[in-house]
């Protein structure tokens, strides 16, 4: 093994197989361009080349290669929703990355760790008990616990009375999971690109050419491209795409921030999250604690963070860990989350032909990276929106059949 | 802490007020299409620049009208409801200026 790695290491024959085959030109025209290279839009086109043989494919991106809030998220892996709509899309996608990692060669690092809903109020156990029961119906395992079982599976959370808000009870979702979000969106790449789809980093899409409410195509940065269809998936820009595109979208865009800790010892295996105390918090493969709160109280087209965010959250953070008062944060972001009034996301079709969006994921994108691909790539390949899909259309706001998933987020808005 | 200056308190920290979205004009609910009800009530502009949008005062209850910048965070300036709409031709069912 030493001297197989020596002469490995002397060799200049090693990567044959770089990770990503760019492709250097931009051709005149593709059957599908996709709108943005994250998570979402890369899932999209590997789905549409491994799915259903759709490999002219070129992916666009202004920036790089999942920078954007594939970047930005806190990782977490969760089908524990409160609509039997949500609940059925995220079974699946927790159904499709327990596999992704052999599926797309690459350790995305899927971790199941359990995942708490910290209940603090009548009211929020009322609201697990029905997560509990909904979830159970369709085969998701989640249910509710008392505070004798959340102390024996998670020890070092301060179970105590003394506390401003005391722990009644929890949704206990132990699927509940982490991921590396980079290899997720690495892997994606890699294996779209493997089938012949293209990705362009640094190619800003300025424009949508739409012929007789037709998309036929996008301006870009570095010139005109004509498109069979066109797929916008570019979370946190999402209005500002759709207007290129002639319509508008029921979207806010909020920041969402978030920030870890040094890194420590593995102290805390579980994933906690409070809505009450607006809260969530595990700790990584590399030893930070992950953290994060709701959303900015005002929306903002803006990465940047505040003091007040984390003022609020170590406040509530340090009642749950005392231990986290001897933790320094070592980083700390915002991304841009798109959020819709029923707190759902919007994916399929649009007023524009040939035009078909993936959009809405104000706090809740990441989880359902695999799901929304797949989906999307079928509803590309068909032209119509997979049932799985359909409560998520965007024409549901014109037929006031909204999905209200307020009370599953894990959260509170 | 953010500062932002209440037209009837004076200048506060932000946490002690509350977004109000958008101003935008509401069609007449009488004669309006479903469409353009849901229009009003779910679909946004949501627009990356200078906004003039409803906010709240909550310790008092008194709504004003700020101009923000949704890029830089900067707060332009705030103003009363009337002072707005008197600065606005089109009157409430107008876009703002």
């Amino acid at each position: 093994m030493p001297l197989a790695l020596l002469k490995y290491g002397l060799s200049s024959k090693h990567r044959e197989d770089p990770h990503f085959r760019w492709a250097p030109e931009l051709k005149k025209s593709y059957d599908v361009v996709i709108v943005g290279a994250g998570g979402h839009g890369l899932a999209t086109a590997y789905y549409l080349a491994a799915h259903h043989g759709i490999t002219n494919v070129c992916v666009l991106e202004k920036g790089y290669l999942a920078g954007g809030n594939t970047a930005r998220n806190t990782t977490i892996v969760r089908a524990n929703y409160l609509t039997p709509e949500g609940v059925a899309f995220y079974k699946e996608s927790v159904e499709l990355f327990r596999g992704l990692s052999l599926e797309l060669d690459i350790n995305i690092m899927y971790s199941e760790r359990g995942h708490f809903t910290l209940a603090h109020t009548d009211a929020a156990m009322r609201t697990a008990r029905w997560r509990a029961e909904v979830n159970k119906h369709l085969g998701v395992d989640s249910e509710l616990i008392y505070p004798d079982d959340i102390a024996r599976l998670c020890p070092t959370m301060n179970m105590s009375d003394e506390v401003r808000y005391p722990i009644l009870g929890a949704l206990y979702h132990p699927p509940g999971a982490i991921a590396r979000h980079d290899a997720v969106a690495w892997g994606y790449a890699r294996q779209a690109m493997r089938r012949g789809v293209e990705v362009h980093p640094q190619t800003e899409v300025t424009d949508v050419l739409i012929e007789n409410g037709r998309a036929v195509g996008v301006e870009t940065s570095r010139g005109t491209i004509h498109a069979g269809k066109v797929v916008q998936a570019v979370a946190g820009s999402s209005s500002l795409m759709a207007r290129k595109a002639g319509f508008r979208l029921p979207i806010r865009t909020i920041p969402l921030q978030a920030c870890v800790s040094e890194p420590v010892k593995p102290i805390l295996d579980q994933i906690v999250v409070s809505g009450s105390l607006h809260v969530y918090i595990s700790q990584s493969a590399r030893g930070e604690m992950v953290m994060g709160g709701a959303t900015d109280p005002y929306g903002l087209y803006s990465t940047r963070s505040t003091l007040d965010f984390k003022e609020g959250l170590m406040g509530h953070m340090l009642e749950l860990f005392p231990f986290m008062a001897e933790l320094r944060v070592l980083r700390q972001w915002a991304g841009m989350a798109d959020m819709t009034p029923d707190f759902s996301p919007v994916m399929g079709l649009t007023p524009v032909e040939n035009y078909y969006i993936d959009a809405g994921w104000g706090t809740w994108g990441f989880k359902a990276t695999p799901v929304c691909g797949k989906r999307m790539a079928e509803c590309v390949a068909t032209g119509t929106q997979p049932g799985l899909l359909r409560p998520f259309a965007l024409d549901r706001f014109d037929r006031f059949d909204l999905v209200g998933e307020k009370g599953a987020a894990s959260v509170g808005h | 802490m953010k500062i932002m200056n209440c037209p009837l308190n004076g200048p506060r920290n932000i946490s002690e007020f509350v977004w109000g979205g958008d101003i935008k004009p509401m069609p007449d609910p009488a004669t309006c299409s479903d469409r353009q009800w849901t229009d009003h009530l779910f679909i946004e502009d949501n627009i990356a620049g200078i906004v003039h949008e409803w906010w709240l005062h909550a310790p008092t209850n008194f709504w004003f009208v700020a101009r923000r910048n949704t890029i830089t965070d900067e707060i332009l300036e705030t103003m009363t409801v009337d002072r707005f709409f008197q600065q606005t031709a089109a009157g409430p069912a107008g876009e703002p200026a």
